[in-house]
């Protein structure tokens, strides 16, 4: 007897998947739902329930965000972090994806399973050192200092990304620009270069995200220098309902654009990763 | 002028030595194919002359130069990929102008050579187009039309019809061979088919577990193979074997039959290839198995001597299965092997 499922055993399994499907997709989109919604209503009906289904479109909550004090400043100290994580991230990550894509070397294997283990340490473990480490050298409360330990953060990714997108340049490019006069260097600016620029771009997006989006190593190595999200963390603490949704709203979405814009190559990471 | 010279060249990957101990020299302007099964150490050797690999140990010389040092570049080679290898940013003109520019020759320079080269390839109403929109044959042309711009003194190709159909191969295959002789190039041609090898080469070097086995005409390689594994491996279908046993005197007993041979002590294998028999009233006793007629012929496998035998007889002959045949071998196509050294005996 071979194993042919039976119309119903084809139904129910059916059913089973599309119910799957939708309980995934209402477990992200549900919550930014409400979050989109109190946001856009008026202070007075964020506790109200039932909730209206199209919002009142009130900007109430989020023009408060754009003349509260130090929030310009916030917003600028986590681009310069996320731009600067983007930036190191890139310049470290992307040697080491084209290393790991094109060269044999001893434990290479292990390397690649390494790179994944550096996250495998909760950040709050590590806060505490890193506070003390920091202030003995003087990168506490920098820009810089910040941007060191979200370009660890987002390393992982940004050399796998890279190696995915290295692999799939075949190497028969590489050699014929060898033989029709490059040197490794010239191959690589005028060949690979410009085919996985858009990857490259990705990955940087994606390291910029990872940046943006932290906040506990932020909230505990600045004081001054309070990127937004550990500006709004604390803040917003003391602040009534409707302006913490509008605050998590404006950190959302740029993170939510950003990853949806490059989607298709943190697919390729996880085909990769997944081997 | 690019005479290419390798010496005792030999390549370990690790614990597998994939080439022993290679001497070869191609002539100038030679066209010289690697004729050999996947894994023989064909393209590594082609790869080593390139410059994509180093050599473990030995010399490589291109027109009486020392090469093996060198970066591909400074080699005054030219590459055709198995996979063409085209770049999928640029378009054709830029691919085939791709060499040119990295040598900073003027702009008229370089659209005078990408044009004549396109020309020669009939490719030059591609110029325009990337890549993507062409097809595999057409990728095939811009990636020889490419090495070619680059008027180098040797060109290399790793079996560069593989990918193409069968109608396409050949067709490619006597355009390639016309515009190669017109270029006044060293060629040396990777391909395991055979084919492709007697029909292009001026000279085949057949390779076999990293040695070159034999390096001669293609008609040379077919009629007087150096070693068994050649006889066996040229011709469709290849050399017929037999088990043979001196009788003194230079005579040897082959499934019944007596034959002219060397005059040796030793064990010997008769051979004669399938086409290079026909019926007679005496010589090999064949029992038909299976008739193929193939049009121009037909493709008798028979059992000789309790062993399977080809023959390749006239289209006319009337023979069915179990038939019972003699074979006449002629007497001047006969090869003899010797099964120690598997190396032809005179």
């Amino acid at each position: 007897m071979t194993a042919v499922a039976t119309p119903d055993a084809r139904k129910a399994g059916r059913w089973l998947y599309v119910t799957s499907v939708v309980l995934l997709c209402a477990w992200v989109i549900v919550p930014l739902y409400f979050l989109l919604i109190n946001t856009l209503s008026a202070p007075e009906d964020v506790q109200s329930y039932p909730k209206a289904f199209f919002p009142a479109f009130d900007m109430g909550s989020l023009s408060f965000f754009v003349t509260f004090n130090g929030m310009i400043d916030a917003l600028l100290n986590s681009i310069m972090v996320a731009g600067l994580t983007m930036i190191l991230s890139i310049a470290i990550g992307a040697p080491a994806g084209y290393a790991l894509s094109r060269f044999d070397f001893r434990g290479k294997e292990l390397f690649r399973l390494l790179i994944l283990l550096t996250r495998a340490f909760p950040l709050p473990l590590l806060a505490l050192p890193l506070a003390v480490m920091f202030i003995r050298t003087g990168l506490d409360d920098t820009i810089i200092g910040l941007a060191l330990v979200h370009t660890t953060l987002a390393i992982p990714f940004a050399v796998l990304i890279t190696f995915s997108l290295f692999s799939g340049i075949p190497m028969e490019l590489e050699e014929a620009a060898w033989t029709l006069g490059c040197t490794r260097l010239t191959a690589f600016t005028k060949v690979v270069l410009p085919l996985i620029l858009p990857g490259i771009a990705a990955s940087a997006i994606f390291a910029f995200v990872i940046s943006w989006n932290e906040v506990f190593a932020a909230a505990v190595l600045t004081i001054e220098n309070r990127t937004l999200t550990a500006f709004l963390l604390v803040k917003l603490s003391e602040a009534p309902i409707h302006l913490k949704f509008a605050g998590g709203f404006i950190l959302v979405l740029p993170a939510l654009i950003f990853i949806f814009a490059v989607r298709k190559y943190l697919f390729a990471m996880w085909g990769i990763a997944n081997r | 002028m690019a005479e290419i010279q390798i010496k005792n060249v030999a390549k370990k990957f690790g614990e597998y030595q994939a080439l022993h101990d290679i001497n070869l020299t191609i002539s100038d302007r030679e066209f010289m194919v690697l004729l050999g099964a996947s894994g023989c150490g064909k393209t590594t050797l082609l790869r080593i002359i390139c410059g994509l690999e180093t050599a473990t140990t030995g010399e490589v010389w291109i027109g009486g130069r020392r090469v093996d040092h060198l970066p591909p570049k400074d080699r005054g080679i030219a590459m055709v990929f198995q996979n063409y290898a085209v770049f999928p940013h640029l378009t054709v003109f830029e691919n085939i102008g791709f060499g040119l520019r990295m040598q900073k020759l003027p702009n008229d320079e370089v659209t005078r050579r990408v044009e004549r080269v396109a020309e020669l390839m009939h490719i030059e109403m591609l110029l325009k187009r990337y890549s993507g929109e062409l097809s595999g044959g057409q990728r095939q042309r811009v990636a020889v039309a490419r090495a070619l711009a680059m008027e180098p003194d040797v060109i290399l190709m790793d079996e560069p019809l593989s990918n193409l159909d069968a109608l396409l191969r050949m067709e490619m295959r006597a355009e390639l061979k016309g515009v190669l002789a017109e270029s006044n190039t060293t060629a040396v041609y990777v391909t395991h088919d055979q084919v492709e090898a007697m029909s292009m080469a001026d000279r085949i070097s057949v390779m076999h577990k990293g040695k070159i086995v034999q390096a001669a005409s293609p008609i040379e390689v077919y009629r007087n193979p150096a070693a068994e594994f050649v006889a066996g491996f040229i011709g469709n279908p290849p050399m017929n074997f037999l088990p043979a046993t001196a009788t003194g005197n230079g005579q040897w007993r082959v499934a019944g039959q007596t034959f002219d041979g060397p005059d040796t002590e030793k064990t010997l294998k008769f051979a004669i290839r399938p086409e290079d028999m026909a019926p007679a009233d005496t010589g090999l006793v064949a029992i038909a198995k299976v008739i193929e007629p193939l049009g121009a012929h037909l493709l008798v496998t028979c059992d000789v001597d309790g062993g399977m035998f080809r023959a390749v007889l006239d289209s006319d002959t009337t023979v069915k299965a179990g038939d019972r045949l003699t074979l006449a071998p002629q007497p001047d196509r006969v090869r003899w092997f010797d099964p120690e050294t598997t190396l032809a005996v005179a």
